[in-house]
């Protein structure tokens, strides 16, 4: 059964007077535990569809499931619930908790989400801060570290809560390539480790090859789909 | 709820200058109203005090109608004794009761053989009276610290307005119930300090020599004044004898006695209003600083945080846990204010009392003021500190869990 099932998904919303469509059914499926990335120019709606699959905003038409949950018509408490129940998050800017540690910030979705009790969540933290290469680093401060070292902070915590899938929009983009390339490697092996599907947007064509399914959007629509054997 | 009080503190310290400032003035409205309510109250007690154990007791019990015509003193409004075996028996059945004096209370002329004039004196039992008002004693600033019969305790404005001493005889005459004029010789026993308050510049002497200027064959007494053992008492056995002398008819079917508490009988009871008066002023604005610095503090740090706020909120942070997140954050500065505020102005409150500052009041000179402060007073301006920062962290607050996620990412 696929992870996500998106069928004639429609998004248009108002800028000032004028009516933008950002997506315009757009009809696809996603496997579990697959690596997908979405490519195409800024405006494209790459970050609009990855706000609708991350249950952050609801599509005007269509729809669309998220393991087996039809995500389009949550409100904002069981919306909220679900994607820290289901999905984790990796942006452009890193978006760490400056007033945490590398440790608190992976554990921050364990503690504040989900609950976890102490033991349970020092495991996890440790064991992925330990995948990530960042266990040494746990003590420190996101203004004390590199953007590569908090990248890949923030791909421990999208990790932490054992989501089915982790949405990245643009997460090499205020990267240097060596950096990109070490953190899609990281997303890939946590990929094939822990079954989770990843779907993330780039603009970055050499990036882009290291995805498994490639959907490329243009104006708001899917203008390609191409599996790569990666 | 202790890492939402982590998260909270890191996030003030993250600020430090802001948060130092915020709290900085929460501490200083804190001392200010510790102290003014410190300094208020002790000026209040202590004139109740004053006023209440010199001269007029905690409750006093008349003949109805005596109060409204006390300026002529009534010897037609005195209790039979008759009505005095009914109030005393009342009094007695009353464990909160210390003390209390009977006072055949007059006005007459005070002569010394070369000029008179008027006078308010009060005929008393020195043991029960010196019980009931044991200040009495100490306002004597002259002579021998009693009242015995042939002595008058002179008030000081009139022993120096007629040049009489101690020691010097001067003659007190009086009309009695029925019109008769009768008149005394008297020692001066000693000089009266005045005392703020009606009462505060009578004159005393010894009851059976009240009697005897009235011509009294019974004797027939004006006031009963009362001292509780507790005073914070005060309204609950006002309430008891109230009751119990309220069966007690005259030959109209109207309640035969009156009871009265000092607020209703001094007119320092409305200074006492206004001071209480002040005091809710003095914590409104305390509120209202309060409420208005850490609003300001709470609103910008939303404002800073929106991106974090989006983060938080993408990730699955429920909205009533941000809102408690902010909260916390608001309690937390009301807290430290509070506490910095409670330690700072018990402090100062020490140092003034340390200092052993004296003030005037009407003709009462070098009254030593000793402000303190008690812990129920501590505690409700810290509760309304903390509860009022609570308050004025909620609009930032709700407004941070009501934030749509996708614009808060957006933010720059």
């Amino acid at each position: 059964m696929s992870l996500i099932t998106a069928h004639d998904l429609s998004k248009t919303y108002l800028k000032g007077e004028t009516k933008v469509e950002a997506l315009k059914g757009l009809s696809f499926e996603i496997e579990p535990a697959s690596f997908v990335s979405f490519v195409g120019p800024s405006g494209s709606g790459k970050t609009t569809l990855l706000n609708l699959i991350g249950c952050l905003d609801k599509p005007t038409s269509g729809v669309l499931r998220v393991d087996d949950t039809d995500v389009s018509s949550l409100n904002t408490r069981p919306a909220a619930a679900f994607r820290g129940r289901k999905i984790g998050f990796i942006f452009q800017d890193f978006n760490l908790i400056p007033v945490l540690t590398v440790y608190e910030n992976v554990g921050y979705p364990l503690l504040m989400v989900q609950n976890t009790p102490s033991r349970e969540r020092k495991k996890r933290i440790l064991s992925l801060l330990e995948a990530v290469g960042m266990a040494e680093k746990k003590n420190k401060y996101p203004d004390q570290i590199s953007g590569g070292q908090k990248q890949r902070v923030a791909v421990a915590r999208a990790l932490v809560t054992n989501p089915k899938l982790v949405l990245a929009d643009e997460p090499t983009a205020n990267l240097d390539h060596k950096t990109a390339y070490m953190v899609i490697d990281i997303m890939k092996k946590m990929k094939n480790e822990l079954g989770t599907t990843f779907i993330f947007s780039t603009h970055d064509q050499k990036i882009v090859g290291e995805a498994e399914t490639i959907y490329t959007l243009e104006d708001g629509e899917l203008a390609g789909r191409e599996v790569n054997n990666v | 709820m202790f890492d939402l009080f982590k998260i909270a503190i890191r996030n003030l310290l993250r600020y430090r200058r802001r948060t130092l400032l915020t709290v900085s003035l929460v501490s200083i409205g804190v001392v200010s109203v510790l102290v003014f309510i410190s300094i208020s109250g002790s000026f209040k007690n202590m004139m109740i005090g004053q006023i209440t154990d010199s001269f007029l007791g905690h409750l006093q019990i008349h003949k109805k109608g005596y109060v409204s015509s006390i300026d002529s003193l009534p010897l037609t409004l005195n209790l039979s004794p008759k009505a005095l075996e009914k109030v005393e028996k009342a009094i007695n059945e009353i464990p909160d009761v210390e003390a209390y004096s009977k006072r055949i209370k007059f006005g007459g002329m005070f002569s010394n053989f070369v000029e008179t004039t008027n006078v308010r004196l009060n005929g008393v039992n020195p043991e029960d009276e010196v019980k009931t008002v044991p200040l009495l004693l100490s306002r004597i600033k002259e002579g021998a610290k009693t009242i015995r019969t042939g002595e008058v305790l002179v008030p000081e404005l009139l022993a120096k307005g007629m040049k009489v001493k101690v020691g010097d005889t001067v003659v007190v005459i009086a009309t009695n119930s029925n019109g008769s004029v009768n008149g005394k010789q008297f020692r001066v026993g000693g000089i009266l300090e005045s005392a703020t308050g009606p009462g505060g510049r009578d004159g005393y002497i010894h009851i059976d020599d009240a009697a005897e200027i009235l011509r009294m064959d019974t004797m027939a007494i004006s006031e009963i004044a009362i001292r509780l053992k507790n005073f914070d008492k005060v309204h609950e056995v006002f309430d008891r004898l109230k009751g119990q002398l309220a069966n007690e008819l005259n030959k109209q079917g109207k309640p035969a006695f009156e009871v009265h508490t000092w607020e209703k009988l001094s007119p320092f009871y409305n200074i006492a209003r206004m001071i209480d008066l002040m005091t809710f002023f003095v914590k409104l604005m305390l509120m209202a600083i309060v409420l208005i610095s850490i609003m300001n503090v709470m609103v910008m740090a939303v404002y800073e945080r929106i991106r974090e706020i989006g983060t938080i909120a993408a990730i699955g942070t429920l909205p009533g846990k941000i809102l408690a997140m902010f909260l916390i954050e608001g309690l937390s500065l009301g807290i430290f204010g509070a506490a910095v505020g409670t330690v700072l102005g018990v402090a100062t409150i020490s140092i003034v009392s340390m200092a052993k500052l004296t003030f005037d009041f009407g003709r009462q000179k070098g009254l030593l003021l000793s402000p303190s402060i008690n812990i129920q007073d501590i505690l409700l301006i810290s509760m309304m500190v903390i509860t009022v920062s609570v308050m004025a962290s909620l609009q930032p607050a709700y407004k941070a869990s009501r934030m749509n996620p996708i614009d808060a990412l957006r933010h720059v």
